[in-house]
């Protein structure tokens, strides 16, 4: 990984879980645990969207759930990233034909990162964080260039 | 200055929990005066979409059904399966389900623990249960191949088979989890503020826990002696004198409050280092498939026609299922119940009177788990002041501290 010189900040994430099993969100959790520990790289969970970088999707999107999730999308500020963990959120997984599911989350609201697994280990979370981290700095600097 | 009711709304987006639900309360001043449950419009459709897939599809679908309890809604599956179909596992096999079962109970409580310390502010508790719980993910990986999400039971039998390393490494997660759980009793039940915060707070009598039919650890809290491993044993639980861990046999008397499902809790994981030692210390020899070729399996699916109804008590309760097989290789009718949707009945009583800083407790003590049961999803706010989860996170460690104060003087 490069050296990080525009997003000069710690990376605040928001955890939505729409439809999901909880085996996903619960390694979200265990991220913040000693083993993983994420917070040593300046990584935390926000209670808001409105304070978040990167919005981490767990699930296959219900029906009900589509609009809601958009709603956090569009609430988030600018420069921000979309990773979505698990199969179910990639590709509609084992609920591919389910009758309540909106479909992939990229088509719901645009998506970065991608994290396949049922669920994910925590390393491969990790990893997908860092990868959005690279993302936001390029967004970063587009943003910075609009300025001047 | 006069009374004003406000309006809280908690959830769906719940930070803590992982999960959306929607709970709806009104208050006046610090008392709840109503509160409403929302739940069961955003679901995904799993047993529909185990009635059109084949038997073995549907066993891993059923595992997604909650991801917690990845083991419980297999197990409950199997066993109703092979009840309907006339199939029985091998002994050793019997055995080995156990012993997943119950490292998954070990790793369900020891979560839940840490949930409830952090809803009450004591976050170093949440990272130093959780700490503990890797050690048993680690032996279910080794065991299983997967963190979460074992996929390791099928009809008939389990797919994996034990080794002597793999028992070597079990008999080392026993004794850490002795001294583990000694430890939790230590640090959480002998803990003064611990005590006086969860002591008479979300506190269910036994009539009424029979009235809202509740199940699982919530129902022992109160002193009602249901479990279905003594209930309605199956495989190696048969063998084994499995009896309902309830506080009256612990302390003499049962509360029904949050500090006894506590203890409930802590007992329990004791009960499954019992139940995991006695399971590895006698495992058969033998196969561990009663019929090893899938296509045969599914073959004699189709061939059979039967229904049964089956049962296995999942760490948050009984999960039960009803399965009817009728000439497809997949069940024709498949209905599940699992154990959230009686508990989540507890918290409109228990909230009523109740005060906001106690919401997060009463909400977390039945260890809620939404997946199991439809879901709600509802972000709308009616006009009137909103107060967020994170005041009311903000108001219930407050008033830890506060009786951290008075107990520590």
């Amino acid at each position: 990984m490069g050296k990080l010189t525009n997003f000069k900040r710690s990376l605040w994430v928001f955890h939505a879980s729409g439809g999901s099993c909880n085996a996903c969100d619960i390694e979200i959790v265990a991220l913040l645990t000693p083993r993983y520990d994420v917070e040593r790289f300046g990584i935390k969970l926000a209670g808001s969207p409105r304070h978040a970088d990167v919005l981490l999707v767990t699930g296959a999107i219900p029906r009900d759930f589509a609009d809601k999730l958009r709603r956090i999308y569009e609430q988030m500020p600018d420069p921000k990233a979309v990773i979505v963990v698990g199969n179910c959120g990639t590709s509609g997984g084992v609920f591919y034909d389910s009758y309540n599911i909106a479909g992939p989350i990229d088509e719901i609201i645009p998506v970065d990162v991608y994290v396949p697994g049922c669920p994910p280990r925590p390393e491969a979370i990790i990893d997908a964080v860092v990868k959005a981290w690279l993302k936001l700095e390029k967004l970063e600097k587009e943003l910075e260039g609009k300025k001047e | 200055m006069p009374k004003t009711a406000y309006y809280i709304p908690i959830g769906p987006i719940h930070p803590a929990l992982k999960e959306p639900i929607r709970v709806e309360a009104e208050v006046e001043g610090e008392r709840i005066v109503r509160v409403d449950v929302k739940r069961g419009f955003a679901h995904r459709g799993i047993e529909y979409m185990g009635m059109k897939r084949n038997a073995i599809q549907t066993l891993y679908l059923s595992e997604r059904i909650c991801g917690i309890c990845s083991i419980s809604h297999p197990y409950a599956f199997v066993v109703t399966a092979e009840k309907a179909l006339g199939i029985e596992a091998p002994p050793r096999a019997q055995y080995i389900r156990p012993i997943i079962a119950e490292l998954e109970r070990i790793h369900s409580h020891i979560l839940w623990l840490g949930v409830i310390a952090h809803e009450m502010g004591f976050d170093s508790l949440l990272f130093w249960t959780w700490k503990g719980r890797e050690k048993v993910l680690d032996l279910l990986e080794l065991l299983t191949g997967n963190r979460i999400n074992y996929s390791v039971y099928m009809i008939g039998g389990v797919r994996r088979d034990l080794k002597e390393s793999h028992i070597k490494a079990i008999k080392d997660a026993i004794t850490y989890y002795w001294k583990f759980t000694e430890q939790m009793k230590e640090i959480i039940l002998s803990d003064p503020v611990y005590k006086a915060r969860t002591r008479g707070v979300a506190q269910l009598s036994k009539e009424m826990a029979l009235k809202l039919n509740v199940v699982g650890p919530v129902a022992r809290a109160a002193g009602i002696r249901m479990d279905i491993r003594q209930d309605m044993p199956y495989d190696a639980y048969a063998d084994i004198d499995v009896r309902a861990v309830v506080p009256q046999d612990i302390v003499g008397e049962a509360k029904g409050d949050a500090y006894d499902i506590t203890m409930v809790r802590i007992y329990e994981i004791e009960q499954s280092l019992d139940i995991i030692e006695y399971c590895v210390d006698n495992l058969p020899e033998g196969k561990i498939l009663a019929i090893p070729n899938y296509p045969a399996l599914l073959a004699k699916i189709r061939r059979t026609k039967g229904e049964a109804i089956g049962a296995h008590e999942a760490p948050r309760g009984e999960v039960v299922h009803y399965l009817k097989f009728d000439g497809r290789d997949g069940p024709s009718v498949w209905k599940v119940i699992a154990p959230s949707y009686n508990n989540i009945n507890s918290w409109a009583p228990l909230l009523l009177g109740a005060e906001v800083a106690d919401i997060p407790i009463v909400v977390a003590y039945i260890d809620p788990c939404m997946c199991c049961n439809d879901r709600v999803a509802l972000l709308k706010t009616p006009e009137g002041k909103v107060l967020g989860y994170e005041y009311i996170h903000k108001k219930a460690v407050e008033k830890t501290r506060k009786i951290e104060k008075e107990v520590r003087g």
